[in-house]
């Protein structure tokens, strides 16, 4: 069926606004990238840039030139690989144990996870428990309490209900324990949760701002964020004495854009691979109409 | 193996209260690998969840780090009067709300619209490139989106101001004028989230019959009419549940966002709960003070979201528990 003007018109309409809408979207980004890669000799404070008038890897040059950046950048990575492998794990686990009907205790489990969920006893409580575990200025502050998070345990056993019991039956009648069923057979065949599960404690461990600031105090420890918020919002240049940047005459706003591109790249490198399985993992948590 | 010691299992009488013990002892035994998997689990959940619930006693006592929580004196309610007396409560309270009520109004509707408008569009790859590019900023952090919010619009060295001056009017205090506060606080949220936040409403419209669409086609409706007939009520249930959700979390405000936004020039306007106890009880030690503020967020939090997931099944939703 021909569709009628008023139809297209409509449909050219949206696809504009979309477009000015995507447009908006990558537009600060853009822009950072662009001041990131403009020689020192075209930036000065005052003047407008809005597409890439020179090429220059001067600022990049700088921040890979400092100990702290590099070093920021190590405790991020760190953080991220350790921390998502170490959450999968624990999470996936616990979501596994407490989705096998059979089991002795799984109601009372599952409450207290919910529990978590509804009540959080707040900032100081967890703040007064780290410093008593003497955690303190030790990555384990950020990784250990966020390893068993209550929403992706319990999205996690959800999905595992769906996994038909039939499976785990034939295998214990091989001779197969609990054990052995999860790593070889429900682990395999829940890898696209999984990634996309891992995406998302990735993310959060590469973004780690807030417990950071609260536990961390060591400069050689800080995770990027810190270092970035030092940069960016308290407009020191942060990493490294100001007057080695001036020395080198590159100016502190290109740093800092920089700085910027090099946090987000990782994002950018692993949201293709594991952008098809996200959506499978967000609707499995989400409210069903 | 196990599944045959099961088997057993069942077959044995379980009349007396003897063998019900023993039952539950084997069923113990015959999942001791299932409660080993578990198990770092079970004491991440002790350890890191339940021994801090424990801690908000301290929001009833004087607390003081040497004496602990068992050592430290008892007060009752004084720090919660303290605070209910103290000029920052209805601060505290009238910014949280304030800009839940903000983001309610400003940023609610605009996942709503733009997967309505995603919807329509019928060119797949167009459509593909659209999602990819307006999910990315939910995988910023906030201290990169403030960086970008800074880039913009600072006073001297924003964008945003830059052209204002090229073009002949005044450079704005874009971030140090307390009016405009939760208004960035909503653009940034709109900007991070509102893409992301369409992902739950495609999902529901992949549902609708595309039948109902032919249907309408013949009777001749148009694109907006079948919009408004067929897409909107297939997905209106949705909307009530994150609406009612959303109501759940009024007294929550991202720490982060705030916290990396917020400067002195702003402070009436940009204190929420978290900042507060943040500044007071890490920065100033006011330890069993803060807990005692934070204990007040959680509980009514907590009402509130007991609340909203009650109407949430009433509304015909799963609820989360």
């Amino acid at each position: 069926m021909r569709e009628s003007l008023g139809d297209r018109i409509f449909s050219t309409v949206n696809v504009i606004i979309l477009a000015i809408l995507g447009i908006a979207s990558l537009f600060p980004f853009y822009y950072v990238v662009v001041v990131s890669f403009t020689s020192p000799s075209d930036y000065t404070g005052s003047s407008l840039i809005l597409y890439p008038k020179s090429f220059s890897l001067a600022a990049y040059e700088y921040i890979f030139s400092t100990n702290t950046f590099i070093k920021s950048l190590g405790v991020s990575a760190y953080l991220a690989i350790v921390g998502t492998l170490l959450s999968l794990m624990v999470s996936a686990a616990f979501g596994y144990m407490i989705s096998r009907k059979r089991l002795f205790g799984r109601k009372p489990l599952t409450v207290a996870l919910i529990i978590t969920i509804l009540f959080s006893p707040g900032i100081i409580p967890n703040y007064l428990l780290i410093k008593d575990l003497g955690l303190m200025n030790s990555l384990w502050s950020i990784i250990l309490p966020g390893l068993l998070s209550g929403w992706n345990a319990l999205l996690l056993k959800t999905f595992f209900d769906g996994i038909p019991e039939s499976l785990e039956e034939s295998a214990y009648i091989d001779g197969a324990n609990d054990l052995r069923i999860f790593f070889q057979i429900i682990l395999p065949l829940s890898l696209p949760a999984l990634a996309a599960f891992g995406l998302f404690f990735a993310v959060a461990y590469w973004n780690t701002f807030f417990t950071a600031i609260l536990y961390i105090t060591d400069p050689d420890q800080r995770p990027l964020q810190v270092l970035l918020q030092g940069m960016l919002v308290q407009s020191e240049t942060g990493i490294a004495d100001p007057s080695a940047a001036a020395e080198q005459s590159v100016p502190p706003d290109t740093i800092k854009m920089a700085a910027v591109v090099v946090a987000t790249v990782p994002i950018l490198l692993v949201y293709p691979f594991l952008q098809k399985h996200f959506a499978k993992g967000v609707m499995l948590g989400s409210v069903k109409g | 193996m196990t599944m045959m010691k099961e088997n057993l299992l069942a077959a044995k009488p379980l009349a007396k209260p003897r063998n019900k013990r023993r039952k539950k002892w084997q069923a113990l035994k015959r999942d001791r690998y299932l409660y080993l998997l578990g198990l770092p689990g079970i004491l991440c959940l002790i350890i890191f969840k339940y021994i801090p619930m424990w801690g908000v006693l301290i929001a009833f006592q004087d607390y003081s780090p040497f004496k602990g929580l068992l050592g430290s004196e008892w007060v009752g309610l004084e720090n919660f009067r303290v605070f209910f007396e103290n000029p920052d409560f209805p601060m505290l309270l009238r910014n949280t709300i304030a800009i839940n009520v903000m983001s309610l109004v400003f940023f609610f509707p605009v996942p709503i619209i733009l997967s309505l408008m995603m919807n329509e569009v019928r060119n797949e790859l167009f459509k593909r490139t659209i999602q990819s590019i307006v999910y990315l900023p939910h995988f910023l952090s906030w201290v990169i989106i403030a960086g970008l919010t800074f880039t913009l619009f600072a006073t001297g060295e924003g964008l945003v101001n830059k052209i204002l001056i090229q073009l002949g009017y005044e450079g704005v205090q874009w971030l140090t004028t307390p009016n405009y506060f939760w208004a960035f606080l909503t653009g940034q949220s709109v900007w991070k989230e509102a893409g992301w936040g369409t992902v739950i409403f495609l999902a529901a419209m992949a549902n609708v019959d595309p039948q109902l669409y032919e249907a309408a086609r013949m009777d001749g409706a148009s694109r907006l009419r079948q919009m408004w007939n067929i897409t909107i009520p297939a997905i209106q249930n949705v909307i009530i549940i994150l609406l009612i959700l959303k109501l759940g979390h009024i007294m929550d405000v991202g720490f982060e966002q705030v916290f990396l936004l917020q400067n002195a020039a702003v402070s009436e306007v940009a204190d929420v709960f978290d900042t507060y106890i943040y500044r007071v009880g890490i920065r100033q030690s006011e330890f069993s003070y803060t807990t005692a503020v934070g204990l007040f967020k959680a509980a009514i939090g907590l009402m509130l979201v007991i609340i909203s997931n009650k109407l949430v099944k009433k509304a015909g939703g799963e609820g989360f528990y």
